[in-house]
């Protein structure tokens, strides 16, 4: 009796109606449509993309060209060294400088020193804002007349000293801008995880006379493990992915070239050119090996 | 004995230690606050003021002059408006897309569900410099087929698509992480009582959705308000831009009148600013469940 009741069960779990089946399908399908005829079809024809010669308007006017785009940026193209230059010293400023600082702010916040609900609000009020009002704002900071000049002594808007001009401290200077954002939210995001610690690890580790930064290396960096990775793979995905901040304080006259803007001033406008796939293609192969470590890292129960 | 009297130094170097971080966290988050207030600073006074008495004098007046200018030459309302039809339908959509797909990856076992979640989280994280071209061939070819060329290109509709097909990947990566701490026996109760997919997902699912969906509804939305790149590329009459890239255009056209642009530019960050302050915790949540799984 009980096993044939179980069967029952079983048969009426597994099987789906007909109107089941739609239902399904259309929960997956049209998500999935959507998601891979706007994002990775187009993806896939930009990689074949690179390896034509077009102008962008007609599908017949598309030429194989082989490697010659990428030989041409290889080759012909110092821009594409200053760029790649560029997003390096990004990523490093940001991978050894700026995300460290966010972490440690992070664990300074979440010990609850004082006044510590103030800070998680102030160091994250960067991150809400936009990159173009980031912009304006770092203009009346930096630009003629702004807070700076005056301080350096140069109140006039003729007389002020070119900033992002200037090559020498340009790279600091927007790096700076960068951090000023990307700190308050590797902050709140490590802020997330460490709520998931076991205070009692660390009162442990109190007890047993461990000093705040022993605690910080020995019993919390090894509980976050996961977190430090995805916040590791965030940072370097970011680094790559640069563009607005450059794209609001030089517009497209590439002052401070990097792949994301070359990607840009390429395609973008009437003479649209296929070195700018090719740059879009480099750009990819360079985030593919993040976007690995991030999926093994979230995923990591599901794919064993 | 000694033990005690090394745990007493131990706490008191601690203490003066704690009391040095503070106060370098104090100092920077005065500095991290500067550029902003001021900004609000100088939107509050008259540009003549500062062009005759130099950017530190003693104001003779404060006043929201500026901002009463700067909202009607600068058409922020309508701006503003755009912003706001492109991001509320974009990150209603998301959600309910991302929640598709997670309920039925976490309540059915399927062979494809991990390559699902997997196409849907690589794209979201995808260089948006990778899919431009095409896409933006792909809308102009579209409008030509359907005899309207702006049915995506140049429209609304067409930037809010591309928000969804891109953000749903996180949506649908939070939300089946938080599903999977939601116990199976849920579900299977509502199968054995017969219950179809669609009523399991409406009536049994959705409403035990309500945290996830709240964190990312208020995360969502400043993402996509603050969103720049496909604004830029796929917008092309000035009537339709979103504030994002309507202030950069601003900032051109206003490129002499601080006072001015500042009142813009702090009138296009009060939103978010608004959205941050009301729904902190929404923000923390959703970047935790983003960040830790489960």
């Amino acid at each position: 009796m009980t096993t044939t009741a179980t069967k029952v069960k079983t048969r009426r779990r597994r099987a789906f109606t007909r109107k089941d089946i739609l239902t399904l399908s259309l929960f997956i399908g049209v998500p999935t449509f959507l998601h891979v005829f706007w994002v990775w079809i187009p993806a896939i024809s930009t990689i074949g993309l690179s390896f034509t010669f077009w102008n962008g308007v007609k599908l017949s006017d598309i030429k194989w060209a082989g490697l010659a785009n990428y030989n041409t940026v290889f080759t012909a193209s110092p821009q594409f060294y200053d760029a790649l230059q560029n997003n390096t010293y990004w990523l490093l400023w940001f991978t050894s400088i700026a995300t460290p600082l966010g972490v440690l702010l992070a664990y300074q916040v979440d010990r609850a020193i004082r006044g510590h609900k103030i800070y998680e609000s102030v160091y994250y009020i960067p991150v809400v804002l936009s990159l173009a009002v980031i912009g304006i704002i770092w203009r009346f900071m930096l630009g003629p007349a702004g807070l700076v000049q005056v301080l350096l002594g140069h109140p006039g808007i003729e007389d002020a000293i070119p900033i992002f001009g200037n090559y020498s401290i340009n790279t600091y200077v927007i790096l700076g801008i960068a951090s000023w954002r990307h700190i308050g939210y590797i902050m709140l995001l490590y802020l997330a995880g460490l709520k998931s610690v076991d205070p009692s690890l660390r009162e442990a580790a109190a007890i047993d006379g461990a000093t705040e930064w022993q605690t910080f290396r020995k019993i919390v960096l090894p509980a976050m493990a996961p977190v430090n990775t995805i916040i590791i793979v965030i940072t370097v995905i970011e680094s790559l992915r640069a563009f607005d901040l450059i794209y609001i304080i030089y517009g497209t006259s590439t002052g401070w070239p990097i792949l994301g803007m070359l990607v840009f001033v390429n395609i973008y406008g009437q003479a649209a050119s296929m070195l700018g796939a090719a740059y879009a293609v480099i750009l990819f192969l360079l985030s593919i090996i993040p976007i690995v470590f991030y999926l093994r890292t979230v995923f990591r129960e599901d794919i064993k | 004995m000694s033990g005690i009297v090394k745990d007493q130094k131990y706490r008191n170097r601690q203490k003066y230690k704690d009391a040095l971080i503070t106060t370098f966290i104090a100092i920077f988050a005065v500095v991290w606050m500067i550029p902003i207030l001021w900004t609000f600073w100088t939107s509050l006074r008259p540009y003549s003021d500062i062009i005759q008495k130099g950017v530190f004098s003693r104001p003779d007046t404060l006043n929201l002059r500026n901002y009463a200018d700067a909202y009607r030459l600068m058409n922020i309302w309508e701006y503003l408006s755009n912003s706001f039809i492109v991001a509320i339908p974009a990150v209603f959509l998301t959600l309910f897309f991302g929640s598709l797909i997670a309920f039925v990856v976490t309540r059915y076992s399927f062979k494809f569900n991990l390559y699902l979640l997997l196409l849907f989280t690589a794209g979201n994280l995808l260089p948006v410099q990778l899919v431009y071209a095409p896409l933006f061939k792909m809308y102009i070819w579209i409008g030509d087929l359907v005899g309207n060329r702006n049915i995506l290109y140049d429209s609304y509709l067409g930037v809010i698509l591309i928000h969804v097909a891109l953000q749903v990947g996180f949506a649908t990566f939070v939300m089946s992480s938080y599903m999977k701490t939601i116990p199976k026996e849920i579900s299977e109760s509502a199968m054995v009582d017969g219950a179809s997919v669609f009523r399991h997902y409406w009536n049994v699912i959705l409403p035990l959705l309500r945290p996830p969906l709240a964190a990312l509804s208020v995360l969502m939305t400043t993402w996509i308000y603050n969103e720049f790149f496909w604004a830029i590329v796929l917008i092309k009459s000035d009537n339709k831009r979103p504030i994002t890239s309507a202030l950069g255009r601003l900032q051109g056209e206003f490129v002499t009148d601080f006072n001015l642009l500042a009142a813009g530019a702090i009138m296009a960050a009060l939103p978010t600013l608004i959205i941050f302050f009301i729904l902190k915790r929404q923000f923390v949540s959703g970047l935790t469940l983003g960040s830790t799984k489960g």
